[in-house]
């Protein structure tokens, strides 16, 4: 059975303190996310998401504030942005723009963030391994 | 007489389309300064030398060479091993060989699909024998032509050999192929040389240099610059247009930008930006789109970047083969 290596960057205010307390609340999710706090999803600098796909993480997931919530007024704005941006030209190379996926979690919402994880997870599952773990990229012939 | 001690030049090339040649060309005037310390030994597209003519040469008796082009076939690849080994100094002359530059954009398609574009998908070529060029012809019972073979992907030449210094820009500016004199100079004097691996041209970005005012870099929409009326004197980007200079090494002096283009990027990434497309993706993104965004429909967010067309294109147009997602990923559906 495939098990995917996802790498989470999660923001400090919300999405991370989501994820602590959905340990709080014991809401299970699968192990498959390496999580990274960041102090906000406007500091995710796209070189980051392709970085991790380049080092053969199978899914990049983003969990920033709520629109209107950010700590920063607009930091959540930009992410978004940028995943909008990314995923277009992840999929210009190939790649499918479902391995990258930008949630709005709350401080609030632990049962929810375990819900996103578990079908971000399951999704990539279906998707599979990432293909440059597999081949990597080959500038050969 | 003594004969004055002279360095030998050689000009080697890739796939290129010998722009970069031309640039050397208009040195003019100090062409004769450089003929001057150097004697060329080596520039197909100017004399007619052999390559047999330099395999007589020993290791490192050439004292400079400009490498440009993209490595795209064997051949390429061969001439940049044979170049390294016999200069002192191999230097990647423009954005193909610093970056792999345009042709580098091949690594969006493969070979395959590239043939069967030129030889028989494309409209106005007729190929009902499916003819396609080989590499390998025999004329005669034991007698055969070859071509080289030609790679998938394309690669920018410090991807195959260790290069000592770069001179981007597409052609480069003529005030960094003017710097090579007093680089010339140096190395006939045995002078200090610049540390190895150094970047011709500035240190900082293409913004630094500009000339255009810029005031609040807050942006609603993303224009077409065939169809906007440009102001002269205010920042393009700020006007809407996709201008690569956040991201972009000075040191052209704005070329473009002086007669209002936007700039392209040819000039590569600073070196604190690890890739450039990426670079641009994240610098456009803060700037766009930033007047009462939490009225934003997820809808109204995607129509503004759309106005954003071939992302990879216009973002890594220079610099894709050098790039951390370098070439087309085949990922079933």
């Amino acid at each position: 059975m495939f098990e995917p290596n996802i790498i989470g960057f999660c923001c400090n205010w919300c999405a991370y303190a989501g994820a602590d307390l959905a340990g709080i609340n014991r809401n299970q999710y699968p192990p498959n996310i390496r999580m990274i706090r960041v102090m906000c999803s406007g500091t995710i600098d796209p070189l980051y998401v392709v970085k991790a796909f380049k080092e053969g993480a199978d899914g990049v997931f983003i969990g920033g504030c709520h629109p209107g919530d950010c700590h920063y007024q607009s930091g959540n704005y930009k992410a978004q942005r940028r995943v909008i941006l990314l995923k277009r030209a992840i999929s210009e190379l190939g790649l499918d723009p479902r391995r990258i996926r930008l949630e709005w979690v709350s401080a609030a919402e632990g049962q929810r963030f375990a819900k996103v994880i578990t079908e971000f997870t399951e999704e990539i599952k279906k998707l599979g391994p990432n293909p440059l773990k597999l081949n990597g990229v080959k500038n050969e012939d | 007489m003594k004969t004055k001690k002279k360095l030998k030049l050689a000009i080697g090339l890739g796939s290129t389309c010998s722009g970069c040649d031309i640039a050397i060309l208009d040195l003019g005037e100090k062409l004769l300064e450089l003929i001057d310390i150097a004697d060329i030994v080596f520039w197909p597209t100017a004399f007619d030398f052999k390559y047999s003519d330099l395999e007589k040469l020993k290791d490192k008796e050439i004292d400079i060479t400009l490498y440009h082009g993209t490595i795209r076939t064997t051949e390429h690849e061969e001439i940049a091993h044979f170049f390294r080994e016999k200069s002192k100094i191999l230097i990647a002359f423009g954005s193909c060989s610093c970056f792999g530059g345009i042709p580098g954009l091949c690594n969006l398609t493969d070979k395959k699909k590239i043939f069967d574009a030129v030889y028989s998908k494309n409209l106005s070529t007729v190929n009902k024998k499916g003819i396609f060029p080989e590499e390998k012809m025999l004329i005669d019972k034991n007698k055969s032509i070859t071509l080289p073979h030609l790679y998938n992907t394309g690669r920018s030449l410090k991807d195959l050999v260790e290069v000592d210094y770069f001179i981007p820009g597409c052609p480069p500016p003529m005030q960094l192929i003017e710097g090579l004199i007093p680089l010339m100079k140096d190395v006939l004097e045995d002078a200090q040389l610049p540390v190895r691996k150094t970047v011709f041209g500035s240190t900082k970005t293409l913004c630094d240099e500009c000339p255009l005012k810029k005031e609040n870099k807050m942006i609603s929409k993303i224009v077409s610059l065939a169809f906007t009326a440009i102001d002269p004197d205010k920042c393009l980007l700020e006007q809407g247009i996709l201008c690569m200079g956040p991201v972009t090494r000075g040191g052209c002096e704005a070329r473009c930008i002086n007669v209002l283009m936007p700039c392209r990027g040819c000039m590569g990434p600073v070196l604190e930006i690890e890739d450039q497309g990426v670079a641009m993706i994240s610098a456009i993104a803060s700037i766009l789109g930033v007047k009462d965004e939490e009225n934003l429909t997820d809808h109204q967010i995607e129509d503004l970047l759309s106005g954003i067309k071939d992302i990879i294109g216009t973002f890594y147009r220079f610099t894709l083969p050098d790039a951390l997602l370098n070439k087309k990923i085949e990922e079933r559906r």
